[in-house]
């Protein structure tokens, strides 16, 4: 048999593979249809929804309050963060003011929040691309903060802490000077974390230049948080539109030059490092008070009153049953959660329960411009670019 | 931003510039949003996100939210438009990128066609879902529910069956 020049040379097609459903570095169920010329990334088409939990119409079945627990498990590593977001949602439309002790507790565990988060990100980002020391000392941080979480709400994560109307307990005895405590000694671990990492020739190597998202792109695919001020465009919500303290708050924004990973992962370093400083603020801010609003129709009472007055278990009776109602209305509350710009567009028809909460999560957003970011690099690179989207499938999902 | 600039611009059917709410019909739609996005003047460069809303028992009973942000000018504006089961609404991802993706979603829970859509797929809903889930006509527990099955050693379908009522509690709050 002779061999024809046509047999020999053959087309090649495109190399189509399927990245997860289960994969370790898709951080949660990311199916992610790639197409591959050799080993640069043709075509990335994420298939999300596997994690879809139908919160949005859970909750339109559900009191104002009976729906904050929902929040906690969206993103779930940035869980007050989001009961934050909601609440003051449904302050501004039933325009409740909250005392100023609760503002100054919220802020506190938001940054709290922020760290928890950017140890997640920063540490199984660094796992992803191959350093697995950073995330073992990153998550032995995340356990301390995680048992201020568990003091203070009697849960480690999900803690339905932030409610509406204020928070839920008062900081219990000896909280702050445990937390003094652990904030004198952070700076110290994320100086460890970043020796690690920040000159690192492989660590460079591969984050340096890759996923490279100019300040247009930026802003066209609607990035927000870490990936838009990795671009170069200074944009903070707590400074641009302060919300509860933030406007005494002395802190800077971490802006980037490239808008490549390398400059997302120096932000989300110095961010905790602002949070610390924040955090240390509000220490002198902190003063005795009480940590709800005293309108009861509207939030929940004290429950240690319950005992002993009667209007009080009629409050907490009527709250935990009927819920309460809001004036009709609709609100965009937008905070700036460690992912970037969280949002709760809440519709109000005058009843117990919300008619319509849409949630924009940060996470959605960024994740379709995966494509944009990923095409032309190697397949490795998809890695480190979902890595850098810093991407929560609790969120992106709902 | 003034009242009267804006509507000399858009044909506005309502708006609530202390909310920054307006409201323009379907067919300008379009316009608005880009001149929204291109008038030197607003500049909202930036979606935050597209939101439906369903107003059961309404003539027109979705609304379509747009939440857009200047970053220029540090400003929100939510551009409303009602629309139907068969109305066609245009698509904005010529406009905006990543209305794609926010499009997407709203086919899929509510229904609205987008014309011009580049890829209008399902998104969050399960591969061959039946119905849009986020209308309220659509009843919280679904129709269809899967389960394990032991004999035949795979995942089946089935209809959802209920050991209990579904219960929904409704007060007229005396406060």
């Amino acid at each position: 048999m002779t061999l024809k020049k046509k047999d020999l040379s053959r087309e090649l097609k495109n190399f189509t593979i399927n990245f997860g459903p289960q994969h370790p570095a898709a951080h949660g169920v990311l199916r992610l249809i790639l197409e591959l010329d050799g080993e640069i990334v043709k075509k990335a088409d994420p298939h999300i929804g596997l994690l879809h939990r139908g919160t949005e119409k859970l909750i339109e079945y559900k009191t104002y309050l009976q729906a904050l627990p929902y929040f906690d498990r969206l993103d779930y590593v940035s869980m007050m963060a989001q009961e934050h977001t909601y609440s003051l949602a449904v302050e501004n439309i039933g325009k409740i003011a909250i005392p100023r002790r609760a503002q100054v507790i919220r802020v506190i565990f938001c940054e709290i929040t922020r760290i928890l988060n950017h140890l997640l990100a920063v540490g199984c980002h660094a796992m992803d691309v191959g350093a697995m020391t950073p995330f073992l000392w990153a998550f032995e941080e995340r356990e301390k903060l995680m048992e201020f979480y568990e003091r203070v709400s009697g849960a480690r994560m999900h803690a339905a802490f932030i409610r509406p109307g204020g928070v839920s307990y008062d900081l219990p005895i000896g909280f702050l000077d445990d937390l003094y405590i652990f904030c004198n000694q952070f700076n110290l671990r994320l100086e460890e974390i970043e020796e690690m990492l920040t000159n690192n020739r492989i660590w460079k190597e591969r984050l340096v230049d890759i996923g490279v998202v100019s300040a247009k792109k930026a802003t066209d695919w609607g990035f927000s948080g870490v990936m838009l001020r990795g671009s170069g465009i200074v944009w903070d919500l707590r400074k641009t539109q302060p919300y509860e303290i933030y406007p005494e708050i002395d802190f800077s924004i971490p802006v980037g030059n490239n808008g490549d990973c390398f400059d997302r992962y120096l932000i989300r370093v110095e961010e905790m490092r602002q949070s610390i400083n924040i955090i240390e603020q509000c220490f002198d801010l902190i003063e005795p008070g009480s940590i709800k609003s005293s309108n009861f129709k509207m939030g929940t009472s004290y429950r240690a009153e319950m005992k002993s007055s009667m209007e009080a278990l009629i409050h907490h009776f009527k709250t935990y049953t009927e819920g309460f109602i809001l004036p009709s209305g609709e609100i965009y509350s937008a905070t700036e959660a460690p992912k970037g710009e969280l949002g709760v567009y809440l519709v109000s028809n005058g009843s117990d329960k919300p008619y319509r909460c849409k949630i924009k999560a940060p996470g959605f957003g960024h994740l379709q411009a995966l494509d944009t970011m990923a095409r032309g690099h190697m397949i490795a690179d998809v890695v480190t670019i979902i890595g850098t989207q810093d991407i929560v499938f609790g969120e992106v999902d709902r | 931003m003034k009242t009267n600039e804006l509507k000399n611009i858009i044909p506005l059917i309502s708006h609530n510039l202390n909310e920054n709410i307006v409201v323009v019909s379907n067919k300008q739609l379009f316009f608005s949003l880009n001149c929204l996005k291109l008038h030197f003047n607003y500049q909202y460069s930036l979606l935050s996100s597209i939101s439906g809303v369903d107003f059961l028992g309404k003539n027109y009973r979705f609304a379509i939210v747009y939440d857009l942000l200047s970053l220029t000018f540090n400003r929100r504006i939510r551009v409303k438009t009602f629309v139907n089961e068969i109305t066609l609404v245009k698509s904005i991802t010529n406009l905006y990128i990543n209305a794609n993706w926010w499009e997407r979603e709203i086919w899929d829970l509510f229904g609205i066609y987008f014309d011009n859509h580049p890829d209008l797929r399902r998104i969050l809903t399960d591969y061959g879902f039946e119905g849009h889930p986020m209308r309220k006509d659509f009843p919280c527990y679904g129709f269809i529910e899967l389960r394990y099955d032991e004999s035949k050693k795979r995942i089946v379908v089935e209809p959802v069956s209920l050991s209990q009522e579904f219960r929904l509690f409704t007060f007229q709050t005396p406060w």
